[in-house]
Parts: C-alpha cells; sequence; structure tokens
C-alpha cells in the first residue's frame, strides 16, 4: 500500500496545474460580497469632499457656516482645522538624492495644485446630507498660471509649484558605458551614422487612468483599543506604516483591513488624501465615518498612470544587427510625487533593451511636476511604455532594412542556448526561449496567410487595408530583491511573509502579506499549500488583507505575488513539515531519519506505518504527548527575499483591418504565446492574460486621459473615458510556452501584467502595418479614427486631441 | 417622503423614502442588499443592474419611487433553493469574473440576454452586453459564460 | 451620485401632468424614461424643485396603426419599439435606429419621446424621425397641437415643446417597403454616435427612386440632408452612383469639435456614411 492511496480522493491529482474553480466565486457571483462600501457600523458618519475646481490656486478664503448650519451635518473642516494630525502623503521612492519633492498634504489650506484636490471635507449624519452641505461649502481662490503640457513644464515656463523654483523634480540616468555593463552608445550612433542605420523616434505615451471598477471607499472606527481602517487598497500593509509614519499614531494602534476589493492595476497602490482626511476626522470626532467616492472623483483626483515622452535613438549595422540604443524619457509626475511616483519610468529604464542584444545603452528620464492628477503605478508600471518604445523601433528598423520584422527580431534577440543572459541594462534573466514561443505564435495565427492576405489587399487597393503587428516582448516581474531596492533607493524591501497555521481539526490556515483584489489567490495559494502538505485543496483557508491577521507583508503589485508571496507560501509549509517531523517520529516510535513525507503523510521506511500532517495537528492539539523539548506547534512562518526578479517572455501577434475611408479599426486577430514559466493553475492564468491584453489594446486604441488647456480633467467620466465593452473586443488565442524560472522553487514567473505589457505595440504595429504603404510610419496612440484617417491623408501621426467633450447630460434637456 | 411598496428578491417590502433616493441606493442602504453595486454615476458601467418588472435596468438609473407597485430581482434573489442559477454557475465554471465588482450586474444582464435570446451568437452576447463594463476579464469568459449558460458548450 | 433633494409627483392622465406643470412651471422638470435625466440630476448638473413623473400614465404608452401613419406614444420604451412589426413594416429606419441605441438596459427603461423631447444631437432618434417627416403631437393647457418634424428640433436640447407643454406621440408616415439603414460610427460600443446616417430609401427597378436622408450630431440639432436626397433621385443605386449625390452631406452643416473627432473630419464622415447607408438602405 503506497502512501498516497490514502489520501483524499480529490488530493491524487497534483493540485498545481489544475483548473481548479475558483474559491472566490461563490460569494461573488451570489452578492454575498464584503466591499468597503457596504460597512455600516453604529453611528457612522459620512463624507464628502469640497475639491478645487481649478489646476492651480490660491485658496484665500474657506467659509464653512453655511454648510455647518445644513441639516444633520456635524462639522465641516478644511486644511486650516487640522494641524500635524492630518499627517502628510508620502512618496517613498526618492529616485535621486536630490529629487524635488513638493510637500503633499491631504489637504491643503493654502494653495491648490490639481483640479480635483481636497480643500475640505463635510460630516454628516447621511452621504446624502453630507453632498448637500458640500455645495453650501465657499471657497474663494485666486487662480495662478497652471503647468500642463509637459514639454513646456520641463522648460519651466510655468511653475506648478512656484516655491521650487522648478519643475524639474529628477533626472535619473543609466549609461551602459559607465556601468560596465556595454559600450558607450553615442560612439555607436556616430558609427551609424556614417556606415549604418539609424531610427530616431518621439513616442508619446498618452495619460491613462486605471480605472478599476469599484470607486475607493475608506472606513475609520477610531472606537475601541485600535483605530480600525477598512480601505479599498491594494495595500493595507504599507497604508498601516505610512499612517503611524506620518499621523503619530503607534504603529501597534492602528489595524487597516482591505476586504473584498474591486480592482487596482496599480490604482489602489497608494496612500491616498482621502484616506488620510477619513483618518483625521474619525480620530477628531470619535465616531465612525466612511467615505466613498463617485466615478468622476475618482477619475479626477485617483492617480494616474504613463504620461510620458519618449525620444529615442536606436543605432544598427546596414543588415540590422542592432549597436545601440539611447533612450531619452520625460515623464510627468502630475501635482504632487506620489508612493512610486518616479519610480515608475526607473522601473522600466531595465526593459528597453528588451530581448536584444544591445551592446550599448543610455537611459535618462527627467521627472516633471505640472498641474495635473498625480500620476504612479498603472499595470505594468513602466515597463508598457519601454515595451511599447522597442518593439515599435524594431519594426521601424525592419521596416528601413526592408524585412520581416519578425526577421529583424530573430537577427537580434538572445537564443534560447544564452541564457542565463547578462543584459546591457545590467539584469541577468535567468531562462527564456523566444524562438519557441514565437514559432508556436506563428503557427496559431496562420502567419503566413495572412501576410498573403495582406498583399492582396494591398494589390486590389481594397479600402479595407490588413496589418500584421507584432510584440517580442520580456519583462522584469516580482518586486522584488530588497538588495536591488535598496541601490535604488526605494523606501522599502521587497520580501513577502506566509504563515501556515495546522488547525485541530486538521484543517490549515494560511495568512499571506499579499493582498489581493481579484487575482484568485484563495484559490491558488490554496493549490500550492495543498500540494506541499499533502492536504486536501478544500482543507485550506486562505486569511490576507488584515493587518491584524496578516500582521506582515508588502501586499499586491508588480505581479509579485505568486512569485514572491507563493515562495514565502512554500517556505512555511516547508517549516512545518520540519517541525513536524520530530513529533511524528516520536508518536510512530521510529527514528527521525526513517521517516519519510510524502502526499500528506510521514510514512516510516520499509513498514506501513503513518500518520498524515492533520493526525499531527490533533496531538499537537492535545500535547499530551510530545517528545521532551518540544513546543507544542508546527504553525510555521516565513519570510521570503527574492534573489532575482524573474522575466516572462512571449510572442503576440495582431491582425488589424484599417478601414482607410473614416480611419476605423478592427481586430481581426490576437495569438499569444507567453511563457511565464511553471502554471499553478492554468484557468486563472487565461483570466490574467485576456484581461491584461485588453487593458493594453485598450491604450492602442481608446484610453486617454485629457485634459483642456485650463487643467480641467475633459474625460472626466465613463462618457468620455473609454473603456472598450464586450461589443468591441474579441476572443484571443493564448497558448504557452514553459521554461521553468530558476529563481523561485515552484519555477513560477509574473503574469499579471504580462499582456498589457505586450499589447499594446502588437496592436499600433499592426495598425501601422496595415497602412504603411501610404506612406505612414507613426499614428499617435490612441490610434483613433480620426488620427488614422489623418495619418493616411496628410503628413504627421494624426495629431492632438480636441480638448473638449461632447455635452449630452446637459442640464437644459427636456422630458428626459 | 413618499411612501413606495415593492416585491425585492420575492419579499414584500414598504418604505418611505426621498424622492431622490435612486433604487440601488434603497438596495443597498435600506434593504441590506448590497451585491447590487454603484461603479459609475452616467450610467454606463451596468454594475448596478437589477431587473425590473422582469427585464433588466441600470438601477442607478430609476428613482426608487418610480419602483413602487413593482417587482424587483438582484443577484442575491437569482439562486433558488440553494441551487445557483445556470449563469452564475456558468460564470464560475468559465472563470467571467475576477474582483468580482462588475459581475453582479454582469449576471443579470446576461439572465435578460437569455431570457430574450436563448441562443444567442459571440457576437449578439458581445452586443447584448454593451451595458456593462469589467475591467478584469477581457471579456473573453464571460462571453464564453454565456455560451456556457446557454447551454452552447464552451468552457474557458 | 446623490441628487439634490426634490418633490416629486406620478400623475396618471395628461390632463393632470399638464396641470403639475402649470403649478410647478420653471420649478419642475418633466421625467420620462429618465435615462438622460438622472445621470444629469446626479451629478447635480441640474437641481429641479419638482420632478413629473409621466411613468404612471398609460394612455402615452403603445403603437398603433393610423392608416397612413403609425402612432408611438411617447412613454413607449425603446425596446418596445425595436420590436414592434407595425414599427418593421413601415418604419423600418425607426428601427434600425433603436436596434443599437445605448444599451439594453437603458433600452429597457428610455422612451421614444423622452428621448425625442431631450433633443441631444448625438441622439439616434432625431434624424430618423427627421428624415421620416414625423409629426409631433403635444398637448398644452389649450388642447393639442402638431409640430412638424422640421419645426420640432430648435437648437441643442432644444425642442418646440413650450415650458407648459408634453409630449403624448409621434405621428410617422409609413414608408412601407422602402429600405432603411441606421450607419453609426462609434469608436466603443457604449458610446453616442460620433456621426450617424439615417437613409431611407425606395428603389424603382434599380434606380432611386425617393431617399430621405437624416443626419445625426452634425449641427445643433439632428439635420434633413436634403441636398442629398435630391441629388440621389433617378440615380442608379450602385457606389458610383451614390457616390456624387453623398458629398453633399456636408451641405449646411455644422458639426462639433470635440475628443472624438474635429468638425472637418465629421464632415468627412458624413460623406462616407452617407454613401454606404444608401448603399445598403438600396440593398445594393
Amino acid at each position: 500500500m503506497t502512501v498516497t492511496d490514502e489520501r483524499p480522493s480529490d488530493a491524487i491529482e497534483n493540485e498545481i496545474g489544475r483548473d481548479r474553480r475558483r474559491k472566490e466565486d461563490q460569494r461573488l457571483i451570489t452578492g454575498r460580497t464584503r466591499w468597503t462600501d457596504n460597512i455600516v457600523l453604529p453611528g457612522m458618519l459620512h463624507l464628502a469632499m469640497v475639491r478645487s475646481p481649478f489646476a492651480h490656486a490660491t485658496i484665500t478664503s474657506v467659509d464653512t457656516s453655511a454648510a455647518k448650519a445644513s441639516t444633520n451635518v456635524v462639522d465641516v473642516f478644511s486644511g486650516a482645522d487640522f494641524g500635524e494630525e492630518l499627517g502628510a502623503i508620502i512618496n517613498a521612492w526618492p529616485i535621486t538624492p536630490d529629487q524635488v519633492t513638493p510637500a503633499h498634504s491631504p489637504m491643503p489650506s493654502d494653495r491648490v495644485a490639481f483640479a480635483g484636490e481636497i480643500v475640505a471635507v463635510v460630516v454628516a449624519r447621511s452621504a446624502a446630507e453630507a453632498r448637500d452641505a458640500a455645495e453650501l461649502v465657499e471657497v474663494e481662490y485666486d487662480e495662478l498660471p497652471a503647468a500642463l503640457d509637459l514639454k513646456k513644464s520641463a522648460a519651466d515656463e510655468v511653475l506648478a509649484h512656484p516655491d521650487l523654483g522648478t519643475n524639474k523634480s529628477a533626472l535619473w540616468v543609466f549609461d551602459s558605458g559607465e556601468a560596465g555593463t556595454g559600450g558607450n552608445v553615442e560612439d555607436a550612433i556616430a558609427k551609424a551614422r556614417t556606415d549604418g542605420i539609424v531610427i530616431e523616434r518621439e513616442y508619446r505615451q498618452q495619460r491613462l487612468i486605471p480605472a478599476f471598477m469599484e470607486p475607493r471607499s475608506v472606513v475609520v472606527d477610531p472606537t475601541g483599543e485600535q483605530y480600525t481602517m477598512w480601505s479599498a487598497t491594494q495595500i493595507p500593509h504599507i497604508v498601516r506604516f505610512a499612517l503611524a509614519a506620518t499621523t503619530g499614531v503607534s504603529e501597534s494602534k492602528i489595524r487597516v483591513i482591505a476586504p473584498d476589493v474591486g480592482g487596482g492595476f496599480g490604482g489602489k497602490l497608494q496612500v491616498t488624501p482621502e484616506e488620510w482626511i477619513a483618518w483625521a476626522v474619525g480620530r477628531r470626532l470619535g465616531k465612525p465615518v466612511k467615505y466613498t467616492e463617485t466615478r468622476s472623483e475618482s477619475l479626477m483626483s485617483a492617480h494616474h498612470g504613463r504620461d510620458q515622452w519618449q525620444k529615442l535613438t536606436l543605432s544598427a549595422e546596414k543588415d540590422g544587427t542592432v549597436t545601440g540604443l539611447k533612450v531619452e524619457l520625460l515623464a510627468d509626475l502630475g501635482a504632487y510625487v506620489a508612493i512610486v511616483g518616479g519610480g515608475v519610468p526607473v522601473l522600466g529604464a531595465f526593459m528597453f533593451n528588451a530581448i536584444y542584444k544591445f551592446p550599448a545603452y543610455h537611459f535618462a528620464v527627467q521627472t516633471v511636476l505640472t498641474n495635473k492628477a498625480w500620476t504612479d503605478a498603472y499595470r505594468g508600471a513602466g515597463r508598457p511604455e519601454a515595451t511599447y518604445a522597442i518593439e515599435r523601433l524594431m519594426s521601424e528598423l525592419a521596416a528601413e532594412v526592408g524585412v520581416d520584422p519578425l526577421e529583424i527580431r530573430e537577427k537580434n534577440w538572445i537564443k534560447h542556448e544564452e541564457f542565463p543572459f547578462t543584459t546591457v541594462a545590467g539584469l541577468e534573466y535567468d531562462s527564456g526561449n523566444y524562438e519557441a514561443a514565437t514559432a508556436k505564435a506563428k503557427e496559431m495565427f496562420g502567419y503566413d496567410e495572412l501576410r498573403a492576405e495582406q498583399m492582396a489587399r494591398r494589390a486590389s487597393g481594397d479600402t479595407v487595408q490588413l496589418g500584421i503587428g507584432i510584440s517580442t516582448f520580456t519583462e522584469m516581474c516580482g518586486l522584488a530583491p530588497s538588495r536591488v531596492l535598496g541601490q535604488l533607493d526605494y523606501g522599502a524591501g521587497g520580501w513577502e511573509h506566509a504563515s501556515v497555521r495546522m488547525l485541530a481539526t486538521g484543517k490549515v490556515e494560511v495568512v499571506t502579506g499579499a493582498s489581493a483584489h481579484g487575482q484568485g489567490h484563495e484559490t491558488a495559494f490554496s493549490q500550492i499549500v495543498a500540494d506541499r502538505l499533502g492536504v486536501a485543496f478544500e482543507d485550506v483557508e486562505i486569511l490576507h488583507g488584515d493587518t491584524a491577521i496578516s500582521h506582515k507583508g508588502l501586499d499586491t503589485y508588480g505581479s509579485r505575488s505568486l512569485v514572491v508571496g507563493g515562495e514565502a507560501l512554500v517556505k512555511a509549509a516547508d517549516k512545518v513539515i520540519e517541525k513536524a517531523k520530530p513529533i511524528a517520529a516520536h508518536l510512530l516510535e521510529a527514528s527521525v531519519d526513517d521517516l519519510e513525507f510524502s502526499g500528506g503523510r510521514f510514512s516510516v521506511r520499509g513498514t506501513d506505518a503513518g500518520m498524515g500532517i492533520g493526525e499531527i495537528a490533533t496531538a499537537v492539539f492535545a500535547a499530551h504527548n510530545l517528545p521532551d523539548g518540544v513546543e507544542p506547534s508546527i504553525d510555521s512562518e516565513a519570510t521570503y527575499d527574492p534573489v532575482n526578479f524573474n522575466y516572462p517572455h512571449g510572442t503576440h501577434l495582431c491582425a488589424m483591418e484599417v478601414d482607410t475611408e473614416t480611419g476605423a479599426v478592427k481586430m481581426r486577430k490576437y495569438v499569444c504565446v507567453d511563457d511565464i514559466g511553471n502554471i499553478v493553475n492554468p484557468l486563472i492564468v487565461s483570466g490574467q492574460v485576456h484581461g491584461g491584453l485588453v487593458q493594453g489594446i485598450a491604450q492602442a486604441l481608446w484610453e486617454e486621459a485629457v485634459y483642456d488647456d485650463a487643467g480641467t480633467l475633459v474625460s472626466g467620466s465613463f462618457v468620455d473615458y473609454l473603456l472598450p465593452t464586450a461589443a468591441d473586443t474579441i476572443s484571443f488565442d493564448i497558448e504557452h510556452t514553459t521554461t521553468p524560472s530558476l529563481t523561485n522553487t515552484l519555477g513560477t514567473k509574473g503574469v499579471g501584467e504580462a499582456g498589457t505589457i505586450a499589447s499594446t505595440p502588437a496592436v499600433v504595429n499592426a495598425v501601422v502595418d496595415a497602412v504603411r504603404h501610404l506612406g505612414v510610419s507613426d499614428i499617435q496612440m490612441p490610434c483613433t479614427p480620426e488620427r488614422v484617417w489623418r495619418a493616411i491623408n496628410g503628413p504627421g501621426s494624426g495629431g492632438s486631441t480636441t480638448e473638449a467633450a461632447m455635452p449630452h447630460f446637459d442640464a437644459e434637456g427636456g422630458q428626459a | 417622503m413618499t411612501r413606495i411598496s415593492l416585491t425585492v428578491d420575492g419579499a414584500s417590502v414598504s418604505d418611505d423614502v426621498e424622492p431622490r433616493m435612486l433604487l440601488v441606493q434603497y438596495l443597498r442602504e435600506r434593504l441590506g442588499k448590497t451585491g447590487t453595486v454603484i461603479g459609475c454615476d452616467t450610467s454606463n458601467c451596468g454594475a448596478c443592474t437589477v431587473h425590473l418588472d422582469g427585464t433588466s435596468v441600470k438601477s442607478c438609473n430609476v428613482l426608487a419611487v418610480q419602483a413602487d407597485g413593482a417587482e424587483v430581482t438582484t443577484i442575491e434573489g437569482l439562486a433558488q433553493n440553494g441551487e445557483l442559477h445556470p449563469v452564475q454557475a456558468a460564470f464560475r465554471e468559465c472563470h467571467g469574473l475576477q474582483c468580482g465588482f462588475c459581475t453582479p450586474g454582469m449576471i443579470m444582464q446576461s439572465v435578460d440576454l437569455l431570457n430574450t435570446n436563448p441562443k444567442p451568437s459571440e457576437e449578439e452576447i458581445r452586443l447584448g452586453l454593451e451595458g456593462n463594463l469589467c475591467r478584469c476579464t477581457g471579456y473573453h469568459n464571460i462571453v464564453k459564460a454565456v455560451q456556457h449558460a446557454s447551454g452552447q458548450g464552451a468552457t474557458a | 451620485m446623490i441628487p439634490a433633494a426634490f418633490d416629486y409627483v406620478a400623475p396618471t392622465s395628461v390632463e393632470d401632468a399638464l396641470a403639475a406643470l402649470a403649478q410647478y412651471g420653471d420649478d419642475a422638470k418633466i421625467i420620462a424614461g429618465g435615462q438622460s435625466l438622472l445621470p444629469v440630476l446626479r451629478m447635480r448638473l441640474n437641481a429641479p424643485e419638482w420632478i413629473i413623473d409621466l411613468g404612471r400614465i398609460e394612455s402615452l404608452r403603445g403603437i398603433r396603426d393610423d392608416g397612413d401613419a403609425i402612432v408611438i406614444g411617447a412613454m413607449t420604451p425603446h425596446a418596445v419599439v425595436g420590436s414592434d412589426p407595425l414599427v418593421a413594416e413601415h418604419a423600418a429606419l425607426i428601427a434600425k435606429a433603436v436596434e443599437h441605441l445605448a444599451d439594453a438596459q437603458v433600452r429597457h427603461r428610455g422612451t421614444f419621446g423622452g428621448a425625442l423631447a431631450h433633443a441631444d444631437p448625438a441622439g439616434d432618434l432625431g434624424a430618423p424621425a427627421l428624415a421620416l417627416g414625423a409629426e409631433f403631437v403635444i398637448a398644452g393647457s389649450g388642447g393639442t397641437r402638431t409640430v412638424a418634424a422640421d419645426d420640432f428640433f430648435v437648437d441643442l436640447f432644444e425642442t418646440a415643446i413650450g415650458e407648459d407643454e408634453i409630449l403624448t406621440e409621434v405621428r410617422i408616415p409609413k414608408r412601407t417597403g422602402w429600405g432603411a439603414t441606421y450607419e453609426k460610427f462609434v469608436r466603443v460600443a457604449h458610446q453616442w454616435p460620433i456621426v450617424a446616417v439615417a437613409a431611407t430609401v425606395r428603389v424603382d427597378g434599380g434606380t432611386i427612386a425617393e431617399a430621405r436622408i437624416g443626419l445625426t450630431n452634425m449641427g445643433s440639432t439632428p439635420l434633413r440632408a436634403r441636398a442629398v436626397e435630391d441629388a440621389l433621385v433617378g440615380q442608379p443605386a450602385t457606389a458610383d452612383g451614390v457616390r456624387a449625390a453623398a458629398e453633399h452631406a456636408t451641405d449646411g452643416t455644422n458639426p462639433p469639435s470635440d475628443l472624438n473627432g474635429d468638425a472637418d473630419y465629421r464632415r468627412h464622415l458624413a460623406t462616407v456614411l452617407t454613401r454606404r447607408a444608401v448603399l445598403a438602405a438600396a440593398g445594393a
């Protein structure tokens, strides 16, 4: 009789690799959810924010008297009503020692720096009454000139913060010549100007809005010995730390809970003025308070993403062999340096060279303050920008050389036998196989047939042209080795924590410091632990998102949960087994050396004697019969700090149809073959890829946060900030190749951001490819029909977006 | 205040409400039916979709007083006797949700779609869901879930 | 997300509704399906003191055959209009326009009359109503009057309906057997049209005998493209036959410039979409 025969039938199969349906779903599909906005506490008061309509203005007075007199209003506060108890909003990553960082009060009392900034807060017994009274708060402003355009702001034409004397926050540079990781890029470019090819381009990464579906919400309960905050956040642990650090409350008196959180995509990786104000008001009044933003408030004041100008110079030999890459970025920080802030473009610094063997590389980013909403991480954070630039450039190089864009990539990429490979940016890529992924993608796509169709449409002058776009991307994910973060001056480490509690009944409670907001951790982590401990999937409970339960953690972002948090789980589970071993030996009256653990059982080698891990847990709970000196617990914990990033990669192929008469674009086919290492749950992975793809496609085609020349967000609702619907997207063909990561036990790589990072250039390359024969070499994102049409019918890449919205919700409409 | 009486998920309820109270706010704040959520203020996202007298509506775009005398079904009233509605089951089976915030509205609209068109094509499904935004799934598995629920065999 | 407070009245007859309107006048707003009004109230872009709800007036619902016209009650939901056999047979253009109006939930709740009275130049019903020569029946304290489509749309969000009046029904002259297409151009499905063209034509032996064309979002009101209509008559129902006529789609237009396209791009779109709409309506 083998040991595994005694396991529950469900556990016979390896859990890792199974397409388990998610544990989370039962409550989500029946409406039994606990969103922050659902929480109601006795005596709870409601907050409404008064926000600046101006991008930049001095606050001359705030009159709260009428609001205070309004029905059921408890109090009204402006910034002046709070002192240091209001705390401050922190930047955790000063990217240079001399970074210029404006002070960021949650509710400034003297000057507002973007439209939507909070100047007062109304506290009332109901949300409706709070909103009513907010209309009565009279704020007088003296408008100041606003720094809005990124390039002009970089030239300090108008100052976003006059007291700082400049809009230039930090200049961060990496140079392969100086770092010793490669040659001098200027030499490479100079040489190419005489006997090679130089591709010079300027690309715009438009401003995006993460637009998680659940608006942010925060509840603060100051009653009891600990203050509790519920928040729709990705980062409860970091919020707790920052509250303690900036508001003078002992960390041990703060409990932060992220209950069910409805998406984040980086947008909830923030410490927010709304949280800090709710915290201060709750403490001041000693009553529970709640604030839930409207979508309009969310779009204007939650952090935005991307927003770069990219000046790029690629040098190559005549045959298309790349010799150098020079990247000069302007990155818009918005009005303040957010928690990651300038670190976002820095995360891209190591990725512009991508999968290609550039001998020389130079990267420089100038971060710039403006009077717009602050920017920070949005799905991919720095790496989509880098991948877009290089994948667009490689296709431009192919056009210049006159070869297929796949051919130019193959000529320059790292061959599979060359791993591990140290890149010109100084990273060591542990594993990958670009040839295999590309071959598979080409076959699934029907590459040659689509190329033939493209040629036929061109030859016949069809009004609908076909384009094929390619993106052979890689990324670095799994943030992050603490040592590396330290070298980059990031304010924290990148470890993750896990603990495994063996309950008396044999069930297993797992606590993770990763904080899920839709990813499916409860399912995937259960699979990992079930396999490791040999217990049933159903018997594992994953606890997370509450600092009182999960006391230690660094939360969820940067595709880190599985590769860092998952590895911590493995280590904690292994410790459980190690702790259980002497107890098992004692109970089985055998020597520790004769025990082996497999399939959830300790067995004595060469005998039928054995004992399940659950039985040991029960025995430990009773503690009647333990070896001398052994503590009555096999619970264990582990904190894991990764040694390296990991490097998913993939080949994405996209076919786009372009209506040359209208400029309308339509996706015909999208194939991707990603190598994300070993897969824990293929169902969850597919979901991450699909969703990631659409967010990347949306950057290419639809989304843009547009401000008018007064600094008002024009795309300030879902009417004008265009998220795609089911009717605008297609079904995707996704597959995988697998080269296990060598940087973690499970051999996994991150997947949360891959789709988004890869898809944007694939789509734009396809659109440009469709009309390149009409003289088009670039179309600015988003590739609106108008821009495509203008690119076909005139010079340039389609022009900028008109800064006005349609007035559908006009106040004067009748009988509607 | 206006007195309203209606049936919500099979139960008769009656309350005095301010005329300005939206149906979604009535469901959430007065009845504790927090399964129905608010995702936007322009009626684009569809997260608040419920059935009003048998057809789907955005409950942010209906006043509670307008629902006086009506029958409302929310995501919380879809499962019967502990049995998931086939569309609910299909969303789980096909991984048609991630964060789950859009899911109540997405499921309610999918049920409505299948009520009027029991065997929709992929294009009909995509068009039928055009009033519901999802930011997580890219819609791929939502479409599969609706196909699955309609007995058209798709899995994720 | 929370409207300012208002009082509410839900009359059950047109007479009572007119009385309420007379009583509350400037302080009142009529709610039909509410699909455009409620967002305005939620975002506090307007704060009427009274809301008069027409939703309880049964006589305003329904579609009937009235000899040479069909009559659509103002409070008939879009979904009902879109699936009505009379509409499909005699006013196919309306059916086509309703098919992709907003989204399913809005079509369940939003009403035919409410959308027309709202008079958003980007609304999907104005151009078809104009093209079909609809007549708008408007009730006031002095009785009812009928306004021709050409006179109904006055300006952006402004119609011929007086402040003390209510749109009760819309008469649409039958165009039985005419081909119809509503060619709507959007970037994402849930958008208002950037430009749309409503075209209905009668083809006789391969030649366009009659054509009626309306333009959506090409000015401050829906527009009738009469120059196109005139130029189409007698033309063969082919791409070449229609092309020159479609160029007239820009005549007399004054389209907006916004995030989704500048005026000159919209004019270009109007010509392309007109050509396509006419050809599709002609079954070519």
